[in-house]
């Protein structure tokens, strides 16, 4: 069934954001609704923000009042950089808790869960495979905080799932992702000069392009996936290879022994290594994406491409300019929102216009019967099955279906 | 030589393998051509450096290595090369690795097979994948036989074939718990045994230290003709042996019905079978040979 009514949670994070920005373009989606404690960081069109954290009762109210069938919970803190040991404690194990729990109950509209997680659920460790398949448990507990809480919360979206066979669970798996804007310790461990190392290690080194994070996100939103997915670029690199293609001298500055203390010295002069990443830098990670690539998604770019990437926003670095970033006026959002002066096609950035549909309409919905006979001899096989299933759940006008179901019986 | 890697990762052909999975090695990543290092950490300018030096002269003048049944090696498709193994930093892996690059009509990367600890101990775990070596991993070993196609080289008997002394050279130990022939029938690729004569007296070890191995973590520190008076380099100080590499006829199995790693007697009845062959090569081999140095 496809997502028509969505929300998203952590609609301020970068991923949320974009996710909400790709949705609202297509009009099939009837509704996206974001909550989040702090507000969007990027311009929406047509996205409704609900300024709420992952408040159990609240969040069911609204899934129940909008009848949401999908929702999308991208608030998972996965680098240790961004905020403290409480807060992502109750963001990632109180919280997830708590947005499933609006999700459940048999008479829930909810119908599919996709669940934004991490590869820190694998850890990293010596006897570890060169490539994580998903149905592959870590063998050894979780090393730190952080890995402990997604441990967590991915086993509380499992247990979710088992319970509701009847529901879409998607959890997806995210390798480091790269890119400007994503707040992380990979990303100013890469920023610094050099990149610090550990001596005697070179590890191999999988990361996703932040695009691809999104992509993969909204590939989950229009697809049923269920289960787990590991969400990774293809192509390995090792950190060495990393260094170079960034331009940057490699610095095995941390000792192969001790290597916590020494971290927590190098943290005292200002550079920020977590000790989620410490055994990434010693024993590396890879993701076998296979399963994910089988559901039909491509990863627009290979964790070499990402680099590269990264190296051309690392050189335009200094020349951007911080502040022209969008900012969130409440006032002004609602008044785009709701007045009836603003003309609602002119907000909408048309920039992937989606093939055989009518411009300027909000959906099959928004079309007369006689408007929608003329669109169907255009219509291949599989658009026009899909079609009849929506026109027989919704309007159920006969001429239409009766006019589909002649155009499907010629072309058997 | 990487490229050639990567290029055959592409290849991808099924190889007489169960239609029966969902294809996911169409999947694989594929070649980026600038790249200088593979997905596993293997460095082609690395492994060209040591090929055209260290690898060359011991394998040209220093151990003469003479290999037989060259042919026995496919050419396409994963086979899983199963060997003897001696010396305290062994020689027989590179010399089977490099016999399998000069003397096959289609030269192919070997991927030698390694402990868990070498990922985690400084210095070997950067340069070992750089020369090919990868953990020896169930699912390593899998992904390179059935997904990428390539040829991997075990040593069943692991650091027990390392660690034991000169007194018991060429007499073969337990092949660990049948691991690798599992790996072989899941992959469906064959085995191909090998039985190399030369290393048990190129890395002699007449002793074994326990306290100075709990104190360096290594796996073992053994009493060598070069070590550990001369240090750390006396490790790789080999005494000019002569090498002889036999590879002998392929084990198919992909006919031995469906999921036969299920059945544990199979796996042990032929891993069994696997190491009597080798045994009975090398005993072979030595009643052959006429002098250690000159064969």
């Amino acid at each position: 069934m496809p997502s028509k009514r969505i929300l998203i949670t952590g609609l301020s994070t970068f991923w949320g954001g974009r996710l909400a920005q790709a949705l609202e373009r297509d009009p099939e989606v009837e509704t996206v609704i974001g909550v989040d404690r702090r507000p969007p960081k990027v311009e929406l069109a047509r996205t409704e923000y609900v300024r709420v954290a992952d408040r159990r009762s609240l969040i069911r109210r609204i899934v129940e009042a909008a009848e949401i069938d999908t929702v999308v919970d991208t608030r998972m803190v996965v680098d240790s950089i961004v905020t403290g040991r409480r807060v992502a404690h109750e963001n990632n194990v109180i919280g997830t808790m708590n947005v499933l729990a609006a999700c459940g109950g048999p008479d829930s509209p909810v119908r599919k869960v996709v669940f934004k997680s991490s590869a820190h659920v694998y850890g990293a460790e010596q006897d570890d495979p060169a490539y994580f398949t998903e149905s592959m448990r870590r063998r050894h507990p979780p090393r730190t905080w952080l890995e402990r809480d997604i441990v967590e919360a991915e086993d509380a979206v499992a247990e979710f799932a088992a319970r509701h066979p009847d529901r879409t669970v998607t959890a997806l798996r995210f390798a480091n992702s790269l890119g400007r804007g994503v707040r992380s310790a990979p990303m100013e461990l890469l920023g610094l000069p050099a990149i610090p190392a550990i001596l005697g290690f070179d590890p191999r080194v999988q990361v996703l392009h932040r695009d691809d994070l999104a992509g993969c996100l909204e590939h989950a939103v229009r697809h049923d996936l269920d289960g787990p997915y590991n969400c990774a670029a293809d192509g390995v690199l090792v950190l060495s290879e990393v260094a170079s293609l960034l331009g940057k001298p490699l610095a095995p500055v941390l000792p192969p022994w001790g290597t916590g203390a020494a971290a927590a010295a190098v943290r005292q002069v200002g550079i920020r290594l977590p000790p989620e990443q410490l055994n990434l830098l010693r024993f590396g990670r890879a993701l076998d994406n296979r399963r994910f690539k089988a559901t039909g998604y491509r990863f627009r770019y290979t964790t070499r491409e990402t680099v590269l990437a990264l190296r051309r926003e690392q050189r335009l670095e200094p020349f951007v300019d911080r502040r022209a970033a969008y900012r969130y006026e409440e006032e002004v959002e609602e008044f785009l929102r709701r007045s009836p002066s603003v003309r609602a096609a002119s907000q909408a950035p048309a920039d992937e216009p989606p093939a055989n549909r009518p411009p300027g309409s909000t959906g099959y919905d928004g079309l007369r019967a006689e408007e929608l006979m003329r669109l169907l001899p255009s219509l291949d096989r599989s658009d026009l099955e899909a079609l009849r299933e929506h026109e027989a759940g919704r309007a159920g006008r006969a001429t239409v279906v009766g006019a589909i179901d002649r155009l499907l019986a010629a072309q058997r | 030589m990487a490229g050639d890697e990567r290029a055959s990762t592409l290849g991808g052909e099924a190889g007489g393998l169960p239609a029966t999975t969902s294809d996911l090695r169409e999947l694989l990543p594929g070649l980026e051509p600038e790249r200088r290092v593979t997905d596993w950490g293997r460095s082609e300018r690395v492994e060209g450096l040591l090929d055209r030096t260290v690898s060359e002269f011991l394998y040209r003048i220093w151990f003469r290595v003479d290999v037989e049944g060259i042919e026995h090696v496919p050419s396409e498709g994963g086979a899983l090369l199963v060997s003897n193994h001696a010396g305290a930093l062994p020689p027989d892996a590179p010399m089977i690795a490099k016999a399998v690059k000069e003397e096959h009509p289609h030269p192919r990367p070997v991927h030698l097979t390694v402990e868990h600890f070498f990922k985690g101990y400084p210095g070997f775990s950067m340069l070992l994948p750089k020369i090919g070596a990868v953990p020896a991993h169930p699912a390593n070993v899998h992904r390179l036989l059935y997904d990428e196609q390539q040829l991997v080289l075990v040593f069943p008997e692991g650091r027990k074939g390392t660690e034991k002394l000169y007194k018991d050279r060429y007499r073969l130990r337990r092949f660990g718990r049948g691991g690798f022939v599992e790996a072989a029938m899941r992959a469906g690729a064959p085995i191909v045994p090998v039985a190399v004569v030369g290393a048990e007296e190129a890395a002699p070890a007449f002793a074994q230290f326990k306290l100075l191995q709990r104190l360096t973590g290594l796996l073992y520190v053994p009493l060598t003709p070069t070590f550990p008076h001369f240090g750390l380099v006396g490790m790789a100080g080999y005494l000019p042996a002569k090498f002889r590499i036999r590879f002998l006829p392929p084990v198919a199995t992909d006919q031995l019905g469906d999921e036969p790693w299920e059945d544990k007697a199979l796996v042990q009845s032929v891993a069994h079978e696997v190491r009597a062959t080798i045994q009975a090569e090398l005993f072979d081999m030595l009643a052959e040979r006429e002098s250690v140095w000159f064969g």
